[in-house]
């Protein structure tokens, strides 16, 4: 009984073929206790006790199972993802820590990963609903991070969110009683051997048209991308922190002192005082064609000290600042004796020391 | 069995609108190397309804190129399709994304089109009537069909070397005016090299600046300035077809490969609504009667004769100023004071205008020596057809 009550279906149907492998009496003791001491949140002594039953019997498929789902609650995602992944190794028969595994994967957000781990789980046992379910949960997860980058949107669509959430609600309800929660996916614990309910899923909904293909090619084509996710699952103190940062008002001062610059700059350039004009550059500015400083300011000198008055003024300048860098984008209007143009420029800059310099200057919108 | 039934409604309401005639390219004819190939095949097996092999050949196509976004957009509509009936192209992108998907509809229309529709060997675009010995490429570009397409000059008969998606203006071609967000429509050349360097982001991998406006533009009251070739952001492999301010956007990597065959003040980048295209036969045809009457023209001016010189210009003539009247009156004055005059003309260049206005843009050296004077100068013709005849109607150093 109590098993079944601290882990949802998918570790029923674990416990019921390890269990008929070993001495039935002395395991069931030592790992209803671990997995009293577990539900009960103290996970130190769960692990203290699951480990001192291991010792005894290290290959334990159910132990090890234990094991696993401590070390999740835990917070040890790494450590529970080697003993599940050890897990499927030895008994690859088992879905169970596939599924397990890939809602690891998914709290991590490697979609693929644990996309790949379900799709083990289902190939073992094709009728495993709780992988159908997560698999279609993480596939609408892959399917909005896809359609994120065609379209270009940050926040990702609704539904792949709750669904995601379920997910995580499966790892923190395989602690807790069932029927805590009824109604979720995980709380299958209900539907005890579950046969009947399972019949009912859809079969194989996963590759129909494709028995052909049995290994893995896409083999984590994007790993471990830590995209922008919103973190639903923790209200902490986080988010609250964040807003109170003034930033904005800063920025704003930096963006005067910024056009300030642009200003003096031009106005340098106009006067043709070349020594003023250079000192606008930061040490480390980008030559344009990637020449040495020296040939480039001795080119500039040559070009500004040319005779005729020259005029250069900027029109339309919006500035934008990001910490210690800055944009400014802004139509140049340079008038020589020779020459009338108009530019759309944009000029990098750099806080250094408090003066904002010169790092890059290029042509563009 | 409910997944199952899902996939196929996809089938139907997301592809029919994308799906082509079942012959299938030659891909023998390839010589771009661009991410048609790749998603054609992700349209087959969707067609196929083998699902599966669908998405690994997106995951293929997105490891050759990760911005395409138009592959995250198929991905996208095949991983949903698993969980649940999709019934319109990208339709997971939700609701207020409808414009950026309608423009990556867009780009997989016009690029699985131009992969369905190779130009072959024995069509030329009939703007190419004759490129100079030293224009070793041409450029041609057909909006509509967002495809430039690459000609190499093989002894005078333009051969195909190469096609490339391309984005153009937001509000489509025939540029006006500064600012109006269009492409013009006309016969150009490259006028400059911009290095990446010198650039933001936003030009990619480099820029080439085109003659727009040219001579006929200007005259027709067109103008706007800082029509470019050029790449794409970094983040970003293409854009939609109608994107830009009135450049021509290639993707960086076509950029790249296209930029090898551009020469500076030289390589002709013709710009079309929705290319004519010839047969060899009727091409060269077209290209000696031209060359006949250029001929003429010269070897009338050689007589001194200048009534039949005269007969050479169209009563729209303009240039310089002078009407056709003044232009023929100055020319008799001048022949008057001189007793021969012999016209050399070498490396002549010829370029159809694309569009509505038919002329053809003349380009050559002339190698003038008469009894008094004599020069060498870079002339430029515009000849237009009058009463099925050809006439010059406009005349200036290029």
């Amino acid at each position: 009984m109590p098993p079944s009550r601290f882990f949802p279906a998918r570790s029923l149907v674990l416990a019921a073929c390890a269990v008929a492998a070993f001495s039935l009496p002395a395991r069931a003791d030592s790992l209803q206790e671990v997995s009293r001491l577990l539900k009960q949140g103290q996970h130190a002594q769960a692990l203290e006790q699951v480990d001192k039953y291991l010792s005894g019997k290290p290959k334990d498929a159910q132990g090890r199972f234990l094991k696993g789902l401590i070390l999740s609650e835990m917070n040890k995602p790494n450590d529970a993802i080697v003993v599940f992944s050890k897990l499927t190794e030895d008994y690859p028969e088992l879905p169970e820590p596939y599924n397990n595994l890939a809602v690891i994967y998914a709290q991590q957000k490697q979609f693929e990963k644990a996309k790949q781990a379900l799709e083990m789980a289902i190939r073992t046992h094709p009728s495993y609903a709780t992988a159908h379910e997560n698999l279609g949960d993480i596939y609408a997860r892959l399917a909005s991070q896809a359609y994120d980058k065609a379209l270009q949107i940050d926040s990702s669509n609704a539904s792949a969110q709750t669904k995601l959430s379920t997910i995580r609600d499966l790892m923190s309800v395989s602690g807790r009683p069932a029927g805590a929660k009824p109604g979720k996916p995980a709380v299958v614990a209900a539907a005890e051997p579950a046969k009947p309910a399972e019949a009912a899923k859809p079969v194989e909904p996963v590759k129909p048209a494709e028995p052909v293909k049995p290994a893995e090619p896409v083999k984590a084509a994007e790993p471990v991308k830590p995209v922008e996710i919103v973190k639903p699952a923790e209200p902490k103190a986080v988010p609250a922190a964040a807003a109170t940062k003034p930033e904005t008002k800063p920025a704003g001062d930096a963006a005067a002192e910024v056009a300030k610059v642009i200003d003096g700059w031009l106005t340098a350039w106009s006067k043709k005082d070349v020594k003023g004009y250079l000192s606008h550059y930061a040490r480390d500015f980008q030559t344009p064609s990637g020449e040495t400083r020296a040939g480039w300011e001795s080119e500039r000198a040559k070009r500004i000290n040319k005779p005729g008055a020259i005029q250069v003024g900027h029109e339309g300048l919006r500035v934008t600042v990001d910490g210690d860098t800055a944009t400014a984008k802004f139509r140049q209007h340079y008038k020589s004796a020779t020459l009338k143009t108009g530019t759309n420029k944009v000029v990098i800059l750099v806080r250094r020391d408090g003066r904002w310099l010169i790092q890059q200057e290029k042509i563009g919108n | 069995m409910a997944v199952r039934s899902h996939l196929r409604r996809f089938t139907l309401a997301a592809l029919v609108a994308l799906s082509f005639p079942a012959a299938a390219a030659n891909e023998a004819r390839y010589t771009d190397s661009g991410p048609e190939p790749l998603l054609a095949r992700v349209f087959d097996k969707i067609e196929q309804n083998r699902w599966e092999a669908a998405l690994q050949e997106t995951e293929t196509l997105l490891k050759a190129y990760p911005n395409f976004r138009l592959g995250h957009l198929i991905k996208g509509d095949l991983l949903l399709a698993r969980t649940k009936p999709l019934k319109s192209f990208g339709e997971g992108g939700g609701p207020a994304a409808q414009e950026k998907i309608a423009d990556l509809r867009e780009e997989a229309l016009a690029r699985l089109r131009a992969y369905k529709s190779k130009p072959t060997a024995d069509n030329v675009p009939r703007y190419l009537l004759q490129l100079r010995p030293d224009q070793k490429h041409a450029v041609v570009v057909d909006t509509q069909k967002a495809r430039l397409y690459l000609y190499q000059n093989d002894n005078g008969t333009p051969r195909f070397v190469a096609d490339y998606y391309i984005s153009h203006g937001k509000l489509g071609a025939d540029k006006l005016r500064e600012g109006d967000k269009k492409t013009p429509i006309g016969v150009y050349h490259v006028t400059a090299s911009l290095p990446r360097q010198k650039l933001t982001d936003f030009y990619g991998s480099g820029a080439f600046p085109i003659s727009y406006p040219n001579e006929w533009d200007k005259r027709m009251g067109r103008n706007g300035h800082g029509i470019w070739l050029h790449g794409t952001p970094s983040d970003t492999f293409s854009r939609p077809p109608k994107a830009s301010d009135g450049c021509v956007v290639l993707a960086n990597q076509d950029l790249d490969a296209l930029s090898k065959s551009l020469q500076v003040g030289l390589t002709p980048v013709i710009i079309s609504n929705n290319i004519e295209w010839l047969s060899l036969d009727d091409w060269q045809s077209e290209r000696k009667s031209l060359l006949d009457m250029i001929d003429e023209w010269r070897r009338d001016w050689e007589s001194l004769d200048t009534d039949r010189y005269g007969n050479h210009y169209s009563a729209k003539f303009a240039a310089d100023g002078q009407n056709q009247r003044q232009w023929i009156d100055h020319k008799r004055k001048v022949n008057a004071g001189k007793s021969w005059i012999k016209i050399a003309t070498q490396n002549i260049s010829m370029f159809r205008n694309p569009g509505k206005e038919e002329y053809v843009v003349v380009t050559f050296e002339q190698d003038y020596k008469s009894s008094n004077l004599s020069n060498v100068m870079k002339k430029r013709q515009y000849w237009i057809k009058e009463d099925g005849r050809w006439k010059i109607v406009y005349e200036g150093s290029a």
